[in-house]
């Protein structure tokens, strides 16, 4: 059940190439990079849980939360809706590491997690209950919101006033920030974090794991640039 | 194949068990271990690069217990309900072989000798009315000059790397001017100052205090260990915590001791294979071995032994005792029972110092155990008599790998925005230039802060829940703001330009939302007597004898320093009792 190596994008090409020295070479040769660019540009993912209305949201909102500026990518370029599309078909969406037994009875919010949902589900009464506010309050999907007003919606989730029918905004909220956020920041192998963007940004070498000549270095900047678990480098 | 009798049985592969299997197979006797979890070995585990997928590993939690199964309830107060830890979040216990020790950091303390003794500690300076209402005080029962060998042993089968300051009564070096006596140095040296360590080192010794390097059971050099296990030198991957590590660099049940346990055919370790119960004759004094479920086939198999060893996590022993009987429960109201009492866990803030913008402090570089620490305002190095509160902290940097995910989803709050461009700006900022520093403190034990058995939620096997009932106390608040306070002029020191001081703010509920430590103890704690502690100085059960129950249930306090030196030493401490006393005789090692 583990997620794999294998992401389906790259899994033909890969299959051939894995453990053997061309798959090393391949995968620091700037042509494979661009050759899996144009790849996905000739394929786009098709999102496999969500359907096309609610993936319109899910890329309307993490580029919202995770906007592409003058830091670098946003939330689209990264392909996050991509990859928490891949995560809803994870035991991690099913719940499978969460204690789901009942009762469900409500509490402080410092006692956590209460609620009889798993990601799946917070996802798609979160999305139609967003929507619902949405037409209620500015007419539009939220898609179709000025970005002023996309912020608006999400700052009055974030803020825990408004109630998305059986799941609080706040909770919802907060579960798209932090599959945003992990879509900007996991190794591609998952499918955000397209061309290592994320660790760019943040100046995160990825998988390199060895830093014996770096321990103390005076404050001076990490000189090497990321390398993903696959190989791809940036 | 299962054998339906042995010698001994041990419930849980994590250090403790582990330990304990080691020195009794050692003894002569023919031991089973029996673990919950999968099976994990560090060739299978560990490989890189799947090793440090951060997604895979801390993020989606993999070698953490599964909540599913099995969880707690958490309440703060006895007048509320206690609801499920639903989410792993506020703690991170193991599952599977090698336990939390497969994914902790690997910071490898003794004790602060006076830690041992608290209470007499305390009564000694500052008299009995010193301790407020309510809390249970109590010494360990055992000193640190009895448990000297057993911490010198761990060490090196740990492959220890540190810094002594005093070595058979001569100062030999530039380690913590606090710590005790030691028998011999450190199997290997200091791991060498991060950066950001080496500048709160400077800025410490400055501001007089005495900077020492934390000791790791990372290996600095190449190690064999005392059992022949091979470790690898460290790289400051920074990968530790929540991880296996690639390069046998830090210490784990599975690279230092199970490699050759499993070689001997007195032992067999069964994993998947959850224990249900310790079963107990009719006098419910002697027990006669065990019950558990193999969690593959639903199939509950009892195992008989003429000794059982409680090596499980530390709430998971204390659940393991009051499913089975062993004891009486602890009872708040009359103040009765010794099983669940002394619930503790720690009391640790984390501050964020900015460096300028021109200074990186690049902290994906790291070590779990590696950093620089004192212990001026730890245990009692310092004058509590005007502060009118017990316990203490370390304060250290202690830069062990900061990954991309966890960085982002902790950045912001706290008036600074969690999201959109602003966010960004201060996200990377934050990752680039600043660093952590810890206060790291003890948590004192209270009359109605106890473990018990849930009213209502069950575990997939049927059986209650453990239920915890705990909060932060004004002492605890009091000692973490004091301590917090002293950061701020080292920071300033360190050419902070801006600083995040965190600490504990007054009535505030303890939260089971964020991460704050897996450093959870007491419940079954040892002590001098029957009254007021579940385990004698040996970690026996007083009411059965042939169970000893080791791990940080064994903790009247929580201690400011990390836990796992600790247990390993009164694991050793508790073996040796066994093997030189308690086989060539069975019984109660201390009669009252």
């Amino acid at each position: 059940m583990e997620p794999t190596l294998n992401r389906p994008l790259r899994r033909n090409f890969m299959k051939g190439l894995l453990g053997s020295t061309s798959f090393w070479l391949a995968s620091g040769n700037a042509h494979w990079a661009e050759a899996l660019a144009a790849e996905a540009a000739a394929h786009p993912y098709q999102p496999v849980f969500f359907n096309g209305p609610e993936y319109q949201f899910l890329e309307a909102a993490c580029e919202r939360l995770f906007p592409g500026d003058h830091n670098g990518p946003g939330a689209k370029a990264l392909g996050v809706a991509e990859f928490i599309d891949r995560q809803m078909q994870t035991p991690y969406a099913h719940g499978e590491n969460w204690y789901m037994s009942g009762p469900f009875q409500q509490g402080p919010a410092n006692l956590g997690y209460q609620l009889p949902f798993v990601p799946r589900d917070l996802y798609r009464k979160g999305i139609t209950g967003v929507e619902h506010y949405a037409r209620q309050q500015y007419g539009k999907d939220f898609a179709a919101l000025s970005a002023l007003h996309q912020d608006e919606l999400l700052t009055a989730l974030e803020g825990g006033s408004v109630q998305l029918g059986e799941i609080p905004g706040r909770v919802f909220f907060e579960q798209l920030r932090t599959n945003t956020l992990e879509g900007a920041f996991a190794d591609p192998l998952y499918g955000g974090n397209r061309g290592l963007g994320g660790w760019l940004m943040l100046g995160f070498p990825g998988a390199r794991a060895d830093f014996m000549d770096w321990v103390n270095q005076e404050g001076a900047s990490y000189p090497i640039g990321p390398v993903s678990i696959s190989g791809e480098t940036a | 194949m299962a054998k339906t009798h042995v010698d001994a049985i041990i419930v849980g592969a994590g250090w403790a068990g582990s330990i304990m299997a080691k020195e009794l197979t050692e003894a002569g006797l023919s031991v089973v271990m029996l673990e919950r979890g999968s099976e994990r070995t560090t060739p299978v585990e560990g490989a890189y690069p799947e090793s440090i997928d951060e997604l895979r590993g801390a993020v989606r939690k993999r070698l953490f217990q599964n909540l599913s199964q099995s969880t707690v309830t958490i309440r703060n107060t006895m007048d509320q309900t206690a609801l499920p830890y639903r989410q792993l979040a506020a703690f991170l216990p193991g599952e599977g072989v090698g336990g939390a020790g497969l994914h902790w950091s690997g910071v490898h303390f003794r004790v602060a000798p006076e830690d041992l003794r608290l209470r007499s500690s305390v009564i000694e300076r500052y008299g009995e009315k010193f301790i407020p209402e309510g809390m249970n005080l109590q010494d360990y029962g055992v000193t640190y000059e009895e448990l000297e060998p057993f911490f010198d042993k761990a060490e090196k089968v740990f492959g220890t790397s540190g810094e002594a300051y005093r070595v058979q009564g001569k100062i030999v070096g530039n380690g913590n001017v606090f710590s005790p006596d030691r028998s011999d140095n450190f199997p290997l040296p200091a791991m060498t100052d991060t950066f950001s360590a080496s500048i709160f080192r400077e800025a410490a010794k400055n501001a007089g205090y005495h900077p020492y390097a934390l000791p790791a059971a990372n290996a600095s050099r190449p190690y064999t260990n005392t059992y022949g296990c091979q470790m690898g030198p460290c790289n400051f991957c920074g990968y530790c915590s929540g991880y296996d590590c690639y390069l046998y660099s830090k210490a784990s049940p599975n690279v230092n001791i199970l490699p050759v346990l499993r070689q001997d055919p007195r032992f067999s370790l069964i994993p998947n294979a959850h224990v249900l119960r310790v079963d107990l004759d009719s006098t419910k004094t002697k027990a006669t071995g065990v019950t558990y479920i193999d969690t593959k086939t639903r199939k509950e198999i009892s195992l008989s032994a003429e000794l059982v060893i409680l090596g499980a996590f530390q709430f998971n022993n204390v659940h393991l005792m009051l499913m089975s009987g062993i004891g009486k429960p602890y009872d708040p109201v009359s103040n009765t029972g010794t099983i669940g009492r002394n619930f503790v866990y720690q009391t640790i803030t984390s501050s964020r110092v900015w460096l300028p913008s021109s200074t990186y402090t690049n902290q994906f570089v790291g070590a779990g155990g590696a950093g620089v620490a004192i212990d001026d305002f730890n245990s009692m190095n310092f004058d509590h008599g005007p502060l009118g509160f017990v316990g203490g902290s370390p304060i250290w940097v202690n830069q062990a790998g900061m990954k991309p995910i966890a960085a982002a989803t902790g950045a912001g709050g706290g008036g600074t925005p969690r999201w959109g461009s602003a966010y960004k700006d201060a996200l990377i900022n934050t990752y680039k230039h600043s660093l952590g520093i810890d206060a790291h403190g003890s948590n004192m034990a209270y009359r109605d802060v106890y473990l018990d058995l849930d009213p209502t939620w069950k575990d997939v096997y049927g059986q209650p829940l453990l239920r915890m009932t705990f909060t932060w106390k004004d002492n605890d608040i009091r000692m973490n703001q004091y301590v917090v306070s002293k950061i701020e002029p080292i920071a300033r020191a360190m050419g902070a330009t801006k600083m995040n001081l965190v600490h504990l703010n007054a009535e505030q509920p303890f939260d089971t939302r964020n991460y704050q430590t897996t450093h959870l103890g007491g419940g079954a704690i040892m002590g001098d007597h029957p009254q007021t502690s579940a385990l004698n100085r040996y970690l026996q059960s007083w009411d059965v004898s042939n169970v000893f129950v080791i791990g940080s249930n064994a903790f009247p306090q929580g201690m400011g320093y990390n836990p796992t030196g600790m247990v390993a030493a009164l694991a050793y401490w508790a073996a040796h009792h066994i093997r030189t006393i308690y086989l060539k005789s069975p019984g109660p090692l201390v009669k009252i």
